[in-house]
Order: structure tokens, then sequence, then C-alpha cells
């Protein structure tokens, strides 16, 4: 007996509404491919260049619990969101982050990111002396290259000191399609 | 002997494991068209106490008592006087299966609280959400039906 999509999405959209996951997720379609987005109760926890589920579920369950489940409705807003961003009629996000379990460093650093302005760049640097730690560039870069939400957090905005775009855990390709689809580079 | 007590998968591993099977047992006992209901019903009681489970052993016979205790509310509600539907056996495994058949004659909710307990090992936090019930009655229903077996033993 096989479940049918229909029966299947019900299910899936009784347990949003009843409130009991978790987490959720889903795979959302962009035009640098598809990501893995999942939420929990206090906002956006991931946003993945691997849309395999399997890569995630292990570190989701850790994070917010055992009640995960795949529940597209659930990433209505950030789907909408990110559709709107990629049709360059959204320059910044409105979706609450969940940045539970993040060291107080890394929780500083995401925060000077999100003020790094569409359109533009900063350096490391930049960031290691807006957390008042200058020396800490490479730092900076690790929690860059570890970064849950990329786009919504936007690394890719963050370059090397000589204007090199140095590195994207999504890929050089995709930060150079980012920052062209910001108006940062031609 | 048992290993280290495996961790509970996340719910999405555990839903799609087991949707199937439990559509085809509702179906069974429901029919086509009440069976999609007490699908979600399911499901949702599973999602309502999966994170207190204590621990992954059993988890099929755990969601596949809650359909059947899901099966026999909607019974229940559908025609009040009717007989009781037929339970199906879970295939499988040594401990439970003598039980199964040991705890024939019981009551429906005290046979599944003796099974759960006895042969499925389940504490009782676990059996209630099998039952839809508390922990208090699943424990009562578990010696209820341990003591009917003890009585039914020693008249015979």
């Amino acid at each position: 007996m096989t479940v049918t999509p229909d029966l299947d999405r019900r299910f899936r959209d009784a347990a949003v509404r009843a409130d009991l996951l978790d987490a959720a997720y889903d795979v959302v379609e962009t035009e640098i491919g598809p990501l893995l987005a999942a939420t929990t109760d206090r906002g956006l926890a991931r946003l993945s260049f691997d849309p395999d589920p399997e890569a995630h579920l292990e570190a989701l369950a850790r994070l917010a619990g055992p009640r995960i489940l795949r529940a597209p409705r659930a990433l209505d807003a950030t789907r909408r969101e990110l559709d709107e961003y990629f049709a360059r009629r959204r320059h910044a996000f409105d979706l609450t982050l969940d940045l539970r379990g993040l060291p107080d460093f890394t929780v500083r650093v995401l925060g000077e990111l999100a003020r790094v302005p569409y359109g533009q760049t900063a350096t490391y640097h930049d960031l290691a002396v807006r957390v008042g730690n200058p020396n800490a560039s490479r730092a900076v870069g690790t929690v860059m290259n570890r970064n849950r939400i990329p786009i919504v957090l936007p690394c890719h905005r963050i370059v090397g000191s000589s204007g090199s775009l140095v590195g994207y855990a999504g890929g050089l390709e995709r930060k150079v399609t980012l920052l062209r689809l910001e108006g940062a580079i031609l | 002997m048992m290993e280290a007590v495996a961790t509970i998968p996340p719910f999405e591993t555990f839903y799609v494991e087991h949707r199937d099977e439990v559509l085809g047992l509702l179906r069974r006992q429901l029919g086509r068209d009440r069976a999609d209901d007490a699908f979600q019903e399911t499901f949702l009681r599973a999602l309502r106490a999966y994170d207190r489970l204590s621990h992954a052993e059993h988890l099929r016979a755990w969601v596949i008592t809650i359909a059947r205790n899901v099966a026999l509310d909607v019974h229940r509600r559908t025609r009040p006087q009717g007989e009781l539907p037929e339970l199906p056996h879970v295939d499988g495994e040594p401990p439970f299966v003598e039980l199964a058949a040991l705890t024939d004659g019981l009551p429906p909710k005290e046979r599944a609280a003796v099974v759960l307990r006895y042969g499925y090992d389940l504490d009782y936090d676990q059996i209630a959400t099998a039952l839809g019930s508390s922990p208090v009655a699943a424990r009562q229903a578990a010696s209820s039906g341990v003591r009917r077996l003890r009585n039914e033993r020693s008249t015979r």
C-alpha cells in the first residue's frame, strides 16, 4: 500500500499546523541550485548548498530534537524571501534566525556580517576589526566557511584585502553569481 | 543481548519507513475512505509522543499499536454497538509472539498493554501514547491484564 502524494502532504501540513515539529525542512530551488532550508520554532537554522537531507538530519536533531519532518509549508516565508532576493526585489531578509549552539565569537562575527549592506563587500580584516579583534581575520574566515545560513547571512560579501574573492563554501562560482546579482561586481 | 540503545531516528526517517504499512493496516480495518483520516491521526499521535521516547527499539510495533488503537477509536465512534474488529497480529520475533497467543482472550486495551509492556519492554509513557491514554491508565490496564491471565490459569 503506497501513501499517495496528496495524503502525504496532508499529514505534513497537519504536523505544521499542530505545531508538533522540532524542525521542518524542504529543498528550495534557486538560480544557484537547490538549497536545503531548515527552520525551527526560533527561526531559520540552515540554508545549505548540499540539498541532501541525510547530510543534515543528525545535526538538526542534536540542535532541535528528533521531531524533524520535511514540511514545505513551514518554509513558505523562507522560499518567498529567497525568490524575491533572486528576482532582485529584496535587499534584506526579514527572517528570524536560529543561531543556537554557536560560540559567542561566532555570533558576534555573524552579527557584524549581517550589517554588511546589499551590493557591497567588506574584507575578513574589516569584520575582525568590527568585532574588536583586528588579529582575528583567519578566525573570521573560519566563521564564514562554516556559516550555517549563507545568502541570508551574506558571507559572499566578504572578500580578501587585495579584493580577491578568496573562497566560498558553496564554490567560488556561486559567490561570483551572488555578487553579480547584487551589482557588487561586474 | 541488547547492544547499546539505538538513538531515536529523525521523525522523517521513521515516518517514511512505516507509512505504507500503517496505511495498509488502516485500509484493511477501516476501508479506503476512513483510513486516510486515521492515517493522519496515527502519525500525529506518534509525533506528539516522539520526543519522549526513551529508546528506538520496536518503533514498528509501537506505531502499529497506535494505528490499531486509532482504528478502534474510529470503530467506536462510528458504530457504538458494533463488535470490535479483529486485531491483526504483528508478525515477528520471539517474546511478543508467544505473548500474543497467550493474551488472546484479554480485552483489547489490556492485551495491548500487556504485550507492549512485557513483549516489547516499552515503558508506560510509550504505552500510554500507543493506547491514547495516560501512563497511570496504561499501568492499570497492564496489571489488570496480568491479573486476569493469572485468574484464567488458576480456574483452568
